[in-house]
């Protein structure tokens, strides 16, 4: 048996537990679509639609697509907020079909945040 | 609000925000009658009396993140300009039924858009409630209805893969039923 790494022990501790959160039903995604009327007025319902091809065509089954209530900043919709397990959420804002395909490449399957769609306030990134 | 299904699916976000479990969608198109009528009804908490007066005041809204709600003002507003009203039947602890009518054939009635996709943004959405929606027109009758895609799944969430490609197939039956029916509009 070759000798173990570090590397090897975090890539182990890392399936154990994402095979615990798949036990437990919880997502290692979730992905939160705001619907208050002015998210659905400014296009809410096909950032939704996008989200679940994506989660259909890639197989994704540890990422949950889900909706909740207005978040209050209406100029700034359709918006959506990104939850990694372990992570700080990461709202995003003014989105569209072709963000929400970034999004996921990118941030869902690439752990990178898309810094250029996340919301900020002022110098301040809200996330 | 570009057309009827999205004032559904706005509409159903309230009985979603009022704790409802379950979410009826009533969809009738009578040509014969000149009438379309969408009703969509909750078991949420319901409003009192006073509060329901006020429902379609954009002014009024017990939402603490902006002071006008517009969701009622809106849809009270697209039945009106077709000819039509919006009624609304609230109890305490029972839940409430919101119906608009309109004319069919006047010519400011919006269109009534992508039905199926109003379901599967309701249905993925909120896991755990049960949506059931019926569509009736003049020669066709179709019914979905969430709970029996959840037994089918056989506890696959139904925002898993296989839970969105179930809740897309049985929306397909819904759509295919009506367009075969209806033809040409
Ligand atoms: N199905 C319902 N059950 C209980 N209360 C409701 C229901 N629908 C509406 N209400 C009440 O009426 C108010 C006005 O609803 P409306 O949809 O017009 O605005 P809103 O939901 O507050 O905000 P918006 O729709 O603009 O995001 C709500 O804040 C809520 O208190
Ligand atoms: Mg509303």
């Amino acid at each position: 048996m070759p000798k173990l790494k570090l590397e090897d022990l975090a890539e182990v501790r890392e399936k154990a537990r994402k095979a615990t959160s798949l036990r437990e039903g919880a997502a290692r995604v979730k992905m939160t679509v705001h619907m208050g009327t002015c998210g659905i007025a400014a296009g809410a319902r096909k950032i939704v639609e996008a989200a679940l091809r994506e989660v259909e065509q890639g197989d994704l089954r540890d990422v949950m697509v889900t909706t909740s209530g207005c978040a209050g900043l209406c100029s700034r919709e359709p918006m959506a907020t990104v939850e990694v397990v372990g992570e700080a959420p990461v709202k995003y804002v003014d989105l569209t079909e072709a963000k929400v395909k970034a999004i996921f490449k990118e941030h869902i399957l690439g752990g990178k945040i898309v810094e250029q769609y996340a919301l900020a306030i002022g110098s301040e990134r809200a996330y | 609000m570009e057309d009827l299904s999205l004032h559904i699916l706005d509409i159903a976000e309230n009985s979603i925000a009022a704790g409802a479990k379950r979410v009826d969608i009533r969809i009738r198109e009578s040509r014969r009658e000149d009438l379309l009528s969408i009703e969509i009804a909750d078991d949420g908490s319901g409003m009192k009396q006073d509060m329901l007066k006020k429902a379609t005041d954009p002014f009024f809204t017990t939402r603490t993140t902006r002071r006008v709600g517009l969701g009622l003002p809106l849809f009270e507003q697209a039945a009106r300009a077709a000819g039509g009203e919006c009624r609304i039947v609230s109890r305490p602890g029972s839940g409430t039924s919101v119906t608009g009518v309109f004319r069919y054939s006047h010519v400011d009635r919006q269109p009534l858009g992508d039905i199926a996709e109003t379901l599967l943004t309701l249905a993925v959405g909120n896991p755990g409630m049960e949506f059931t929606c019926r569509r009736q027109t003049d020669d066709a009758d179709v019914f979905f209805n969430t709970a029996e895609i959840e037994a089918e799944l056989r506890g696959a969430p139904i925002h898993s893969p296989a839970g969105i490609a179930a809740v897309r197939k049985s929306l397909e039956r819904l759509r295919e039923g009506v367009t075969h029916a209806v033809g040409n509009r």
